[in-house]
């Protein structure tokens, strides 16, 4: 199709704005930009069917089944939106008084609140806009600590191979050197290999629980306490919570400082890419370092305050409010029940897929999953020369989004399959007859699912050319 | 597996051949670049950086992951194959051809493996 | 109780026994007892939809939404056409992840191809990536962009929004880069200051254009003097200013970064916003974050894919230049529909009119005795202004529904950063100096 700057006419244009109602000022001709920006020339009709193609070329959760591992795509409550755009919210600019936000402080508290109890934890930011973001956050709280007890040494950060690529990488602009430990077998922390990597050096571990290949860690205390008792502190990634909430909580794991994912967990959508929200929790120890400003609660009324240490701010004003205030009515809608509710379907959700798939596709571990499960495709490339790529892109003329392939980096040829509680038994099953029938495709017909798709808006891409001749912009010329 | 008798190579997969003026020039294997597949980007050293042997020396990119190459002797680097940052497809056309830096002041060339045994090495794996 | 759980107590009890568990207990029954969360959560009972909608609206009520706004400081409210909103909250749009899935994602990738190709226009640089988190981490990661072994210290102009300059601190604490903050003279940065802080060990010079203050900086004087020393030259740009100012690429910056809040974006509290980076051709290999590129899919059709990804932390993990994961594609989608509905006339207007009515603005502030511009210097949308009393100005201003500007603090205590935009008619700029006037007695 064609893209926006294709199509128009000069002297186009919708019409927003009156003639302007003051005198016109005039600005240095030196000022001035020498010539004028391209931007498109379209009637309101044009945008708007515009958009209306790229959305008809978008697959969302609302369009199908999105089981894509470690990104908890669940559905997206409509009520959220709407509380969101409520005037009250949307139209406040962020540095009114405080006696004029005292809804909006309201918000940030109330949330607070519900997410230490839920991660076990005693204060929380709201600054960081994305999970990453938070990672960050949470690793300079870490350093802080260390550096405001005099104690220069800590310099490592222990990451498990099986971790999302984010988690070195945080570390690494967190200033830290990262070692990284093996996992063993069944994907777990390897209490050995992680004994043998702390000291006196560890500044603190960072793990996920459910771990990376969808199990619980049953060494979890051992784990936390081995790197307590080096003097470091740990650090729970809090990408795969949707499996724990009202069930286990990390603060009562041994963690002391957690990011959530309000964007995975708290049903606030992906929009894309973002925008999300990764507000960061910690015990008490380091609440004195978080970034400032937080709400505090004083007879009724909030107001602001930035914590004695602080470690400075990571973005501007309060974070990615909006998002805040989506989680929060998702929180109020569940309650205590519901949120339990929610991971115990989760749970089940994604044990009754490996269940039903388990005779066919070869588990990368044959043992009870949490909120998603990982299949390695590789028994079948091997017969059939079908990939994780292959069975994911048979997957898309079925109109069901792949599960986030080739990760864990640590199981070859994977797919992990994370279908969320907001999935039906039906939609399960339904799926489960698609997996089925690829599986048989790839025996009987690999070379369909070596050209698959067939029937998406376009096929499978020249990404090498792509990259090796970045044509990043549209070229008016 | 093209592996030309008048190289010599590493156990990381790199290629080393030796110039009459005593510099030698680096670069990665047939094998390395058919394990690699296409690749994408090459980022080079800058000139005059030094390495010993066995050190990350510079990395080139394919579309979903990245590979550290290590220097496969001690030396400085007197040069650069620019052409190679438009042309990073060179290596996996003419892998002996494109090379990627040349290093003078070298010394552990005595530690390179032979073609024969660079092939036992690769048959082992 | 609401719930999004489709599955009945029926479906749930066969599934459970297709996995063979008699209870939800039994799912959970190989977690070790002490991590078990022996009690309900303290939280409150669920609640129906419309519970929760009383509940919310009631919180919502305690804000004060006023109707006039003469504050900037850093989020800006401007109009925002009607078909912004309804192209961003098409659920597709909304509920999808990060394109990964290319064949399925081609409405997300070409909207992100577009977007980069508008911030490529607005600022005249040659390459944009799809979008972080905000102005102020933009200016963090441009900063980061430019570290090299050689080259360490960042400047920073004192004239920059005080969030951006936190915020950029922060993340060189993190990576241990030195900071300075070039100091501002007479509201803009001291250009004599930055020349004597310059040496070999200078990896960047970050302004803001307008500054903080709304003051007009020497763009292209502070470019020069950057590049003389031999530092990356990063500019903090208002998006909609470059409706008419000269953009950073005419100024000679090698990266661009910006609050991509003002085009089209609700002010919300804060957030989310967007921020937008874009840099020569130079740099692309260091900017951070998704990048969309063009290509062609196997019948040879044109498509769109993240491309450049061997940069980012999923496949480079410690030695990537940037953790970022998860952008501001949502607001990324927002600015460039804005920027469709504005098109290169609107975004003019948007911006000439910011202009004079600030000009306006301040020019009937100027008549009031005791409220004097604090600045000489030429500004684009804001002002700071002396005032005989803030306290009482502000709080007459707010008794009118009119929120005024923000009061400064620190050697600028007892004035004032006013801001107007398009939306601000004349009648409302008349209503506000009147009131100010009531106040100190003019």
């Amino acid at each position: 199709m064609k893209l926006i700057f294709e199509s128009g006419a000069s002297g186009r244009g919708c019409s927003v704005l009156p003639e302007c109602d003051v005198p016109v000022f005039s600005l240095p001709e030196s000022m001035r930009r020498e010539k004028a920006p391209n931007l498109p020339q379209l009637s309101e009709n044009d945008i708007s069917r515009h958009y209306t193609a790229l959305a008809g070329r978008t697959h969302g959760v609302n369009n199908g089944f999105y089981p894509l591992g470690s990104c908890t795509m669940k559905y997206n409550p409509k009520i959220n939106e709407e509380m969101a755009a409520l005037p009250g919210f949307s139209s406040i600019h962020p540095l009114q008084p405080e006696h004029t936000v005292q809804g909006a402080m309201e918000v940030l508290y109330q949330t607070e609140k519900a997410l230490c109890e839920i991660t076990g934890m005693d204060g929380m930011t709201f600054q960081p806009a994305a999970g990453a973001h938070g990672e960050f956050t949470g690793l300079l709280l870490i350093k802080a600590y260390h550096k405001h007890r005099g104690d220069s040494k800590r310099t490592k950060i222990i990451v498990p191979d099986s971790a999302h690529g984010t988690n070195p990488a945080s570390a690494a602009m967190a200033g830290f050197t990262v070692v990284s430990i093996p996992s063993q077998e069944d994907g777990c922390v390897d209490l050995e290999k992680l004994r043998a990597a702390v000291g006196e050096d560890t500044a603190g571990l960072m793990l996920t629980n459910p771990n990376t290949v969808g199990l619980f860690d049953k060494n979890i205390l051992e784990i936390t306490k081995i790197v307590h008792d080096a003097g470091g502190l740990n650090y729970y990634d809090g990408a795969n919570l949707n499996a724990v909430m009202g069930i286990s909580r990390p603060g009562d794991m041994g963690f002391d400082v957690v990011h959530l994912n309000l964007h995975k967990t708290f049903s606030t959508p992906h929009g894309g890419g973002g925008p999300g929200s990764g507000p960061v929790g910690c015990k008490a120890l380091l609440a004195d370092f978080l970034p400032g400003p937080v709400v505090k609660e004083e007879q009724g009324q909030y107001r602001f305050h930035t914590p004695e240490h602080s470690i400075g701010r990571v973005k501007s004003f309060y974070g990615n409010f909006a998002v805040v205030v989506k989680a929060l009515t998702y929180i109020l809608t569940l309650g205590a029940e519901g949120i339990r509710e929610a991971s115990q379907n989760a749970v089940l959700n994604a044990n009754y897929m490996m269940k039903k798939l388990c005779d066919l596709y070869t588990m990368a571990y044959d043992e009870r999953c949490m909120h998603e499960f990982v299949m390695s495709l590789e028994p079948l490339k091997k017969e059939t020369g079908i990939s994780a790529m292959d069975i994911a892109k048979g997957l898309l003329d079925n109109g069901i989004h792949p599960p986030t392939m080739y990760f864990p980096l640590i199981v070859h040829e994977a797919l992990m399959v994370e279908p969320t509680e907001t999935e039906s038994k039906e939609t399960l099953d339904e799926a489960i007859e698609v997996f089925r029938s690829l599986y048989e495709t790839a025996k009987t017909d690999p070379q369909a699912l070596h050209d698959a798709p067939h029937h998406t808006p376009v096929r499978r891409l020249d990404e090498v050319g792509a990259a090796r001749n970045p044509k990043l912009r549209y070229s008016f010329e | 597996m093209n592996t030309p008798k008048e190289f010599l190579y590493s156990k990381s997969h790199e290629w080393a051949k030796k110039l009459d003026d005593g510099s030698v020039l680096v670069g990665l294997s047939d094998k390395a670049q058919n394990d690699l597949g296409d690749l994408v980007f090459v980022n080079l050293p800058a000139v005059g950086d030094s390495f010993s042997a066995g050190d990350t020396m510079c990395d080139v990119e394919s579309v979903k992951a990245v590979s550290d190459v290590y220097a496969p002797v001690s030396g400085t680097v007197a040069e650069v194959n620019e052409m190679l940052l438009d042309t990073p497809e060179a290596i996996n056309k003419e892998p002996y051809e494109a090379w990627l830096v040349k290093l003078t002041d070298v010394s552990g060339l005595e530690d390179l493996l032979d073609a024969d045994a660079y092939i036992a090495v690769c048959e082992e794996e | 109780m609401g719930s999004y759980v489709p599955s009945t107590p029926a479906q749930r009890r066969e599934m459970l026994e297709a996995v063979g568990c008699s209870s939800m207990e039994e799912l959970f029954g190989h977690l070790p007892q002490q991590v078990l969360l022996d009690r309900p959560l303290d939280l409150p009972r669920g609640l129906s939809e419309l519970e929760v909608r009383r509940a919310m609206e009631k919180t919502a009520a305690r804000n004060t939404v006023f109707s006039t706004v003469f504050r900037g400081a850093g989020a800006y409210r401007h109009y925002i056409p009607a078909i912004v909103k309804q192209v961003v909250s098409k659920e597709e749009f909304v509920t999808a992840y990060t394109p990964y899935q290319a064949e399925i994602s081609q409405g997300v990738l070409q909207s992100i191809f577009e977007y980069q190709t508008m911030i490529c226009e607005l600022t005249g640089m040659e390459v944009s990536n799809a979008s972080v988190y905000d102005g102020a981490t933009a200016a963090a990661e441009a900063v980061a962009m430019c570290r090299d072994r050689k080259r360490t210290k960042a400047l920073i102009s004192a004239a920059a929004h005080p969030d951006l300059i936190q915020t950029v601190k922060t993340y060189c604490e993190g990576s241990n880069t030195p900071v300075e903050i070039i100091p501002a003279k007479d509201g803009k940065t001291d250009l004599d200051a930055l020349s004597a802080m310059l040496d070999d060990s200078v990896c960047c010079v970050l302004i803001q254009q307008p500054n903080y203050f709304g003051q007009l900086e020497n763009a292209d004087q502070a470019g020069v003097i950057a590049h003389e020393a031999g530092a990356k030259y990063i500019m903090s740009c208002n998006p909609i200013s470059l409706g008419m100012l000269k953009t950073p690429a005419e100024s000679g910056a090698d990266i661009a970064v910006g609050e991509g809040q003002p085009l089209g974006l609700s002010l919300s509290f804060g957030g989310p916003y967007l921020g937008f980076m874009a840099c020569t051709n130079a740099l692309v290999r260091k900017i951070p974050g998704r990048i969309v590129g063009e290509t062609t899919d196997v019948d040879g059709k044109r498509a769109y894919v993240l491309t450049l990804q061997a940069r980012e932390q999923h496949i480079r993990r410690e030695k990537a230049s940037s953790n970022i994961c998860s952008n501001q594609a949502l607001c990324a989608l927002t600015a460039s529909v804005y920027l469709a509905a504005m098109g290169t006339k609107g975004l003019q207007q948007a911006a000439e009119q910011s202009f004079a009515k600030a000009h306006y603005f301040a020019a009937e502030m100027a008549k009031i005795p005791g409220c004097e511009l604090r600045f000489s210097g030429e500004f684009f949308h804001e002002f700071v202004a002396s005032c005989p009393d803030v306290p009482k100005v502000m709080a007459a201003l707010e008794a009118q529904g009119i929120l005024g500007g923000l009061p400064l603090g620190g050697e600028l205590s007892g004035c004032v950063l006013w801001c107007a935009t398009e939306q601000n008619s004349k009648e409302e700029i008349d209503r506000a100096i009147a009131v100010i006037k009531e106040v100190c007695g003019a």
